[in-house]
């Protein structure tokens, strides 16, 4: 890009307060401590950590005991004999290792459903934030209404029509609905306008950048904190989704680990079927190391993607 | 999250039934599906891939050997849910005209729900009319209707009493061989360990649907679309009468079967026995091996001292699907896995066969339960089979029924609704949802 002055001062001037607000968090950490303590809000939060932890402490905890050792053991405390390691190894290899290939499954459903969604949600919220076109009140009101609307309630609608068209119990019958998440493009429209300042854009058109190089030039880098949020929404979304691959696979191959283990825990209820409560068990606790592990990835990102609208103003 | 979505999928469930009964009358315009049956012989040398969408898992082994034996036929063995779950699905693939298997399991109690909409392929042009004397009389009947032939019977569940011997020598209970005398073992049981219950029971509709049918209740009548449901006959009453002292004197764990509680309560003692079918034992093998020893199957106690009757719980079936592209295959498959070599494989794999031939041989009935300290389990269960009442019914719309006995029913055990007013509201509900599918139904 051209190095003249009238690019230069906004093209900083918009990247400043996003550099100065993601060095400042741990700044304001150090500082910010002193304020008073409240004793009814630290038992509050103390409380609600408990109740969010709790379901998680059991779950690691369980997935060391073997299945008659979860049956005659104390939940909430572990069993004599260590056997996580031994489940964790029988949860890959049990039924010729097909959970590995629900892990695959997946892992494909995340990264070509939220990834691509959180990619047509970048690009329309760009577009829909920065551009001006007739019908755009109209998509807002659509757009609305969709975030209203609860993925289960299409799903059978959808069942019906993609098995017309032949793509039930098919990968494209969960990765097709994921693609859309109109929170995701909600979400990325009211970022993409507090964050791209217009004169950064006008600079960048006045020097002869085209529109495509422009969005990934200039407006793709800001919009990064905004891109990660929606990247973790809808990645959390697909990776939980039990609904739509409930209606739209019936074969094992194509289940993701959230239909696979339901059909594991099924096991149980099941004549002559054998209880695997200590594989599903072990099997939900490596469903979500992955998770956790994106979590912790991106939180930094995610973090500054929170503050950038608080300091702009 | 997963509960919540799950509960979704039932009421999604609940309105693909409504479409189901709704397509009732649509249905009832096309022929009566006889179809032209070919050379099964012929296609298994032609070969070709089915479809089998079955949760039993003996079946495994037997599309192994079925292929073993016929090298150009693959059998695409899938579990497409347990029970309800696949049948919702299979109605689902059924309207839509799509994705439809070649074979499906279904259980007794579910089958008329597809007969009757004619969405099940008749049998008996193939040769399966042949085979009514092959099988026990309680399987037979749920698959065959007014000559006509919906499914091969896979395996069958007469009723047994399952009880934990170590709790009963320890407080010196005897087997109770009538329902009067469980009462009082349940009392004695209670009061000598209070963790103790005689059995578990929060409301199921198959479990209650069989004890009425032991008591010579017979409170659904169908023929075709003429529908009755009535509770207060003799036989549901002997049976409400003395479930109710159970109730009252909260002698029933409140346990739900299947849940890890429940294996837990099996592996411990504090649930001492179980009525159910003969299918039992590879879940008590496999679900309370900590229990193995302790256990025994006695005959189910009787109504009336001395006047041995028996009744089904559970079991299911093989049928194929009238939208099946692959008849000829699928039939072959299901002749051999429910009447040819696949039921051995089936036995010794644990599973409890519905055909006469091995429940009178030597050999099934010799055959020795490690997991009940060596007893000969098999001749009380063979004993049972033989004294199913064959002229029992389920509703066409079983399933639904069932999926709302435990909001009528439910409440006896919960609060202190009556057990025969619980009933007598799951009667009432399900005659109205009956005759908003269009059947007539009367008392």
């Amino acid at each position: 890009m051209g190095a003249s002055a009238p690019t230069a001062a906004p093209l900083s001037e918009g990247l400043r307060p996003r550099r100065a607000s993601a060095l400042r968090t741990p700044h304001a950490k150090s500082m910010g401590r002193r304020p008073r303590r409240s004793v009814l809000l630290t038992v509050l939060t103390g409380l609600m950590l408990v109740y969010a932890l709790v379901p998680l402490v059991w779950l690691a905890i369980n997935a060391t005991k073997t299945q008659q050792g979860l049956l005659h053991s104390f939940g909430l405390w572990f069993d004599a004999d260590f056997a996580l390691w031994s489940n964790i190894g029988d949860t890959l290899t049990y039924d010729d290792g097909v959970f590995v290939r629900w892990l695959l499954n997946t892992l494909l459903y995340v990264v070509a459903g939220a990834g691509g969604a959180t990619f047509l949600a970048v690009l329309g919220g760009y577009a829909l934030a920065k551009f001006d076109f007739p019908g755009k009140r109209a998509i807002f009101a659509v757009v609305i209404g969709a975030v209203a609307v609860p993925g289960t309630a299409l799903a059978v609608p959808t069942f019906l029509m993609f098995s017309q068209m032949g793509l039930t119990n098919t990968p494209w019958a969960v990765i097709i609905p994921s693609l859309i998440s109109p929170f995701g493009l909600y979400l990325m429209w009211v970022f993409a306008a507090d964050a791209i300042p217009v004169e950064l854009l006008e600079a960048a058109r006045i020097d002869g950048a085209s529109e495509l190089r422009t969005f990934f030039t200039v407006s793709l880098p800001l919009l990064a904190p905004g891109i990660v949020t929606v990247l973790l929404f809808t990645m959390v979304a697909t990776w939980n989704n039990y609904f739509l691959p409930l209606i739209m696979i019936k074969d094992p191959d194509w289940y993701p680990l959230t239909l696979g283990l339901s059909s594991w825990n099924d096991q149980a209820s099941t004549a002559g079927g054998e209880p695997v409560f200590n594989l599903v068990i072990t099997g939900s606790l490596l469903t979500i190391v992955p998770l956790i592990a994106a979590f912790l990835l991106l939180q930094r990102h995610w973090q500054s993607g929170l503050a950038a609208g608080s300091v702009k103003e | 999250m997963i509960k919540k979505a799950r509960r979704t999928a039932r009421a999604a469930g609940v309105a693909c039934v409504l479409t189901l009964a709704l397509g009732l009358t649509a249905c009832g315009s096309s022929d009566s599906g006889t179809d032209g049956a070919g050379d099964p012989q012929a296609a298994l040398e032609k070969g070709g891939t089915i479809t089998v969408w079955a949760w039993e898992p003996t079946l495994k082994q037997v599309a192994k050997d079925f292929e073993a034996e016929h090298p150009k036929v693959k059998v695409k063995l899938v579990n497409a849910g347990t029970g309800d779950d696949q049948y919702k699905a299979l109605q689902n693939a059924i309207s839509a005209g799509s994705g439809v298997p070649d074979v499906a399991q279904i259980e007794y109690y579910a089958l008329g729900q597809f007969s009757l909409a004619k969405s099940l392929t008749d049998l008996s042009g193939r040769g399966a009319g042949k085979l009514a004397s092959s099988y026990s009389p309680g399987p037979w009947n749920a698959v065959e209707d007014g000559g006509k032939v919906y499914a091969l019977p896979m395996d069958s569940g007469p009723m047994a009493l399952f009880y934990n011997k170590d709790v009963f020598d320890k407080h010196h209970i005897k087997v109770p061989a009538t329902w009067d005398e469980y009462v009082e073992a349940a009392r004695k049981l209670h009061k000598a360990d209070p963790h103790a219950y005689i059995a578990n029971d929060t409301g199921d509709a198959g479990f209650t649907t069989s004890l009425i049918w032991q008591a010579g209740g017979r409170p659904y009548g169908v023929k075709g679309t003429d529908v009755s449901i009535d509770f207060s006959d003799a036989g549901t009453t002997t049976y409400t009468k003395t479930w109710q002292k159970l109730l009252d004197d909260d002698l029933l764990a409140p346990v739900s079967s299947w849940s890890d509680e429940w294996y837990k309560g099996l592996s411990d003692g504090t649930i001492a026995t179980l009525a159910t079918g003969a299918w039992m034992p590879a879940n008590l093998v496999s679900g309370a091996p900590d229990a193995a020893g302790s256990w025994r199957a006695a005959p189910l106690p009787q109504w009336k001292a001395g006047d041995p009757a028996s009744a089904e719980n559970g079991g299911s079936s093989l049928a194929i699907p009238e939208k099946s592209g692959k008849k000829d295959l699928a039939y072959a498959f299901l002749e051999y896995a429910d009447a040819g070599a696949g039921v051995k494989s089936r036995i010794k794999n644990g599973a409890f066969p519905a055909t006469t031939a091995d429940l009178k041989s030597k050999e099934f009935l010799d055959a020795t339960f490690d997991y009940f300290g060596g007893q000969q389990a098999n001749k009380v269960f063979a004993e049972s089979a033989a004294n199913v009442a064959d002229d029992w019914s389920y509703l066409p719309f079983q399933a639904y029924a069932n999926s709302i006995f435990n909001d009528k029913v439910g409440k006896a055990y919960s609060s202190g609704t009556r057990l025969a007013d619980g009933l007598t509201q799951w009667q009432d509900a399900s005659r109205t949802y009956g005759t908003e599918q269009g059947f007539n139904v009367g008392k």
